[in-house]
């Protein structure tokens, strides 16, 4: 059976997340940028958490919950996404 | 560069909040209008993949990193419109599920890397289609500056927030926030054009809505 060429790109996003554990740890542009400025400190504890920093709580090893926490989340983008555009879409003429 | 809750004021949040909620008003209508049963799904894979790239940090200089945007390359291939909403669904499910980027500072997130970079990513790539032709050359070339100079222009309006807030003088934030993303945003082309570049040799026809 041939795959739906949109299959395979989930497949391809989904491939991404399975080298997220390589990311840099480094902070990123305005965290570096707040810490240099002296304002990181104004940043507050969000009110909740499910999945912060990328790691699926109640994982020991940090790899995997990292790549399942970006599997969770791409999956859910995905189907927002692509549901979004279901709704949106133009209807054709008949 | 997703702001989290307390770098920006009450003010502030909320001018971001009806900005980005009076352009995302406008991207659901022009979307209504424009988008086609193909790009359903591919609204879907560009919203994955934008998620999952974008959890991939690069390092830059001097112990930084950055990740991908993406707003250049969803407007790109689906235009600016479909673009922010694509754009809205990750930062809306960082915020709510990830804790990146905060609840009170979502407005400002969807603003910046939104409705900022998919305008400058649409404009600054069509410009210079027309300008270097429709062959590949205009791609990658249109592609790699559209996507830098988005990530640029979001992290202006990034430091604009910062000092009108108080959080920074914006004699401190602006040349600071601009110098590394103009780093990062060298990473932001080069992926963007790989994309660009794999898509054109595996699936042209998905690219006809704004590539030829």
């Amino acid at each position: 059976m041939k795959l739906k060429w949109w299959i395979i790109g989930l497949l391809i996003a989904l491939a991404v997340t399975l080298i997220s554990p390589l990311a840099s740890p480094w902070p990123d542009g305005l965290e570096r940028v707040a810490e240099d400025k002296g304002f990181i400190e104004h940043a507050q504890d969000a009110p909740y958490e499910i999945i912060p920093d990328y790691v699926f709580p109640g994982i020991s090893n940090e790899a995997v919950a990292t790549i399942l926490a970006g599997i969770v989340g791409t999956l859910i983008v995905f189907g927002l996404a692509y549901g979004l555009g279901a709704m949106l879409k133009r209807r054709e003429a008949t | 560069m997703h702001i989290p809750d307390g770098f920006v004021n009450i003010p502030v949040a909320a001018a971001t909040y009806v900005a980005s909620g009076g352009s995302l008003a406008y991207a659901v209508r022009r979307t209504n209008e424009e988008l086609g049963e193909k790009q359903v799904p591919l609204m879907g894979v560009m919203g994955a993949f934008i998620f999952a790239a974008q959890m991939l940090n690069f390092p830059v200089a001097g112990g930084t990193s950055g990740h991908l945007i993406g707003g250049a390359l969803a407007t790109i291939l689906l235009g600016p419109w479909a673009g922010m909403l694509i754009m809205t669904s990750v930062l809306v499910v960082q915020a709510l599920i990830f804790q990146d980027g905060g609840l009170v500072a979502l407005g400002a997130n969807v603003f910046n890397m939104g409705v900022v970079a998919c305008l400058v990513g649409h404009y600054l790539f069509t410009w210079l289609k027309r300008l270097l032709g429709e062959g590949t050359q205009g791609t990658v070339i249109g592609g790699f500056v559209a996507a830098w100079a988005s990530v640029v222009a979001a992290a202006i309006a990034c430091a604009l927030e910062l000092a009108i807030s108080g959080t920074s003088a914006l004699a401190v934030a602006l040349p600071a926030m601009t110098i590394v993303h103009v780093l990062i945003g060298v990473g932001e082309g080069l992926i963007t054009v790989a994309v660009l570049v794999f898509l054109t040799a595996t699936r042209r026809d998905l690219l006809q809505f704004r590539l030829s």
